[in-house]
């Protein structure tokens, strides 16, 4: 083991690999891997990069790698693209567009299929982000489609949020007032080569206007992934805000009672569900001729589940 | 949770000059049908890139999909993937292979050659099946 973790925090991509795959998919190894890992936390930058389908993420990220690795950094990457409800496929397709880097010792880029289930996202994406830090990244970025839940759950793993959007799509800026603006960090406007780029970042700086702000001011910046212009200025925000973040949360310690409060609470659930239907029916039974408070229901159950393990 | 649950995970991807991916493309999505995290490249990857991509994304099989003469390169690509400890991987290929090639690709350790016309029904659970003894031969760290 303390081979392996050697090996990891050498920078060594296929332990980093294998190690990835433990988290990932709950192998018999992942438990060890997190524990071995956990003193090693905290490093890394991590900046999550969010926005509607195809408004250049991938492309964007390919060219603030390049900046950071003009900067001297190393940097890991996890793309996250939708399973298929139905059959738990999916397509990943993220590296088509961040091709530029393969081959560089100091860019490791990992596709993660959302896999679907619940809370699933955030727990598998921040653990193959911990091995990503343990093994020295300087700064990781984890890329996830803003449609639907995904990108809170990914909120409450990266510090530093960028919300990606792309001018001309007026429906877009509607869906992300809806679920994103509460987490951007930054802004940026992508594929500010088209018309109406200027439009686009005028309606954000206008909802921003009726936001509040305290220390940080929300930028709102203009890009153009494809020819890297603008992508020194993101990575100067994205830098001052990561040091933002720092100073104001106590990383490691925080994470670890989040991460304790979520195992806990998977613990209790399966623990619950292990327990015999005759048990369950019963609280059931009371619970729905209201004899029994739910609250106290789930109460009951529990501390049964938790006298059988 | 055992390893078994998940997905197969299958790197599809190109090599060599040829740009017509579109073949790639349709058996990319035929695999995610059929449940499997399929990572897509695009077309006009070096060897080397596609060592760096089938390590980083511990894939079980890679998919070469090859029209014009670019499975000419592919006993290059075992080779080098024996060279980078990736010797468990998989490799399938797909395209106008003539027979005579074939039996070289089958030599130097491909697991299979698929024609054109070949039918989903043939690949797909040739596909899976591939992962999944790939898999079970590699556990651990
Ligand atoms: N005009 C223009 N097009 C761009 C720019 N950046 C990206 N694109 C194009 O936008 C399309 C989508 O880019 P991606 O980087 O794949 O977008 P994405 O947000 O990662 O997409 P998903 O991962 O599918 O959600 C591609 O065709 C890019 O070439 C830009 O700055 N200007
Ligand atoms: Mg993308």
């Amino acid at each position: 083991m303390s081979d392996w973790l050697e090996r990891l925090r050498a920078g060594d991509r296929a332990t980093l690999a294998r190690a990835i795959t433990a988290v990932e998919n709950e192998t018999p190894e992942a438990r060890a891997v997190l524990k071995a890992i956990f003193p090693h936390l905290g490093k890394a930058l991590v900046v999550g990069i969010t926005g509607p389908p195809g408004a250049g993420k991938s492309t964007l990220i390919n060219a603030y790698i390049e900046t950071l690795r003009a900067r001297g950094q190393t940097v890991g990457v996890v793309a996250v693209d939708p399973s298929s409800p139905i059959t738990g496929g999916a397509i990943l397709g993220d590296r088509i567009r961040m091709g530029g880097h393969s081959g560089d010792p100091g860019v490791f880029v990992r596709s993660l299929a959302s896999r679907g289930h619940l809370g699933g996202l955030s727990r598998t994406a921040a653990h193959v982000i911990d091995v990503m830090d343990a093994s020295g990244r300087d700064v990781v970025i984890v890329e996830t489609v803003g449609a639907g839940q995904s990108e809170v759950e990914v909120a409450e793993i990266a510090p530093t949020k960028v919300v990606v959007a792309a001018p001309g799509l007026g429906d877009d800026i509607q869906a992300i007032k809806a679920g994103i603006l509460e987490i951007a960090d930054i802004f940026v406007v992508n594929k500010a080569d088209l018309p109406l780029a200027d439009r686009t970042a005028g309606q954000l700086l206008d909802m921003l206007r009726l936001k509040d702000h305290g220390e940080w001011r929300i930028p709102v910046l203009k890009t153009v992934a494809l020819k890297n212009e603008g992508i020194e200025a993101l990575a100067d925000a994205i830098a001052q805000h990561a040091k933002l973040a720092e100073t104001s949360r106590p990383a490691p310690r925080a994470r670890a009672a989040k991460l304790i409060a979520a195992q806990a609470a998977d613990l209790a659930r399966r623990s619950i569900q292990a327990l015999e239907e005759k048990v369950i029916d019963d609280y059931c039974d009371q619970v729905l001729s209201g004899a029994l408070e739910l609250e106290e229901a789930a109460q009951r159950a529990l501390a049964k589940a938790i006298a059988r393990s | 949770m055992t390893t078994d649950l998940r997905p197969p995970k299958v790197l599809m991807t190109k090599i060599g000059l040829d740009g017509h991916d579109r073949g790639g493309r349709v058996v990319a999505t035929y695999l995610r049908d059929a449940g499997m995290e399929v990572v897509f490249t695009g077309p006009w990857k070096s060897i080397p890139e596609v060592i760096a991509t089938a390590q980083e994304e511990d894939v079980d099989v890679i998919g070469i999909s090859s029209l014009a003469s670019d499975h000419l390169l592919v006993p290059k690509l075992m080779a080098a993937l024996r060279e980078n400890g990736l010797d468990h991987v998989g490799v399938v290929v797909g395209g106008i292979v003539p027979d005579r090639d074939e039996r070289d690709l089958l030599a130097v350790g491909v697991a299979r050659v698929f024609h054109p016309g070949a039918s989903l029904d043939e690949i797909v659970p040739f596909v899976d099946r591939l992962a999944k003894n790939v898999r079970q031969r590699r556990q651990g760290l």
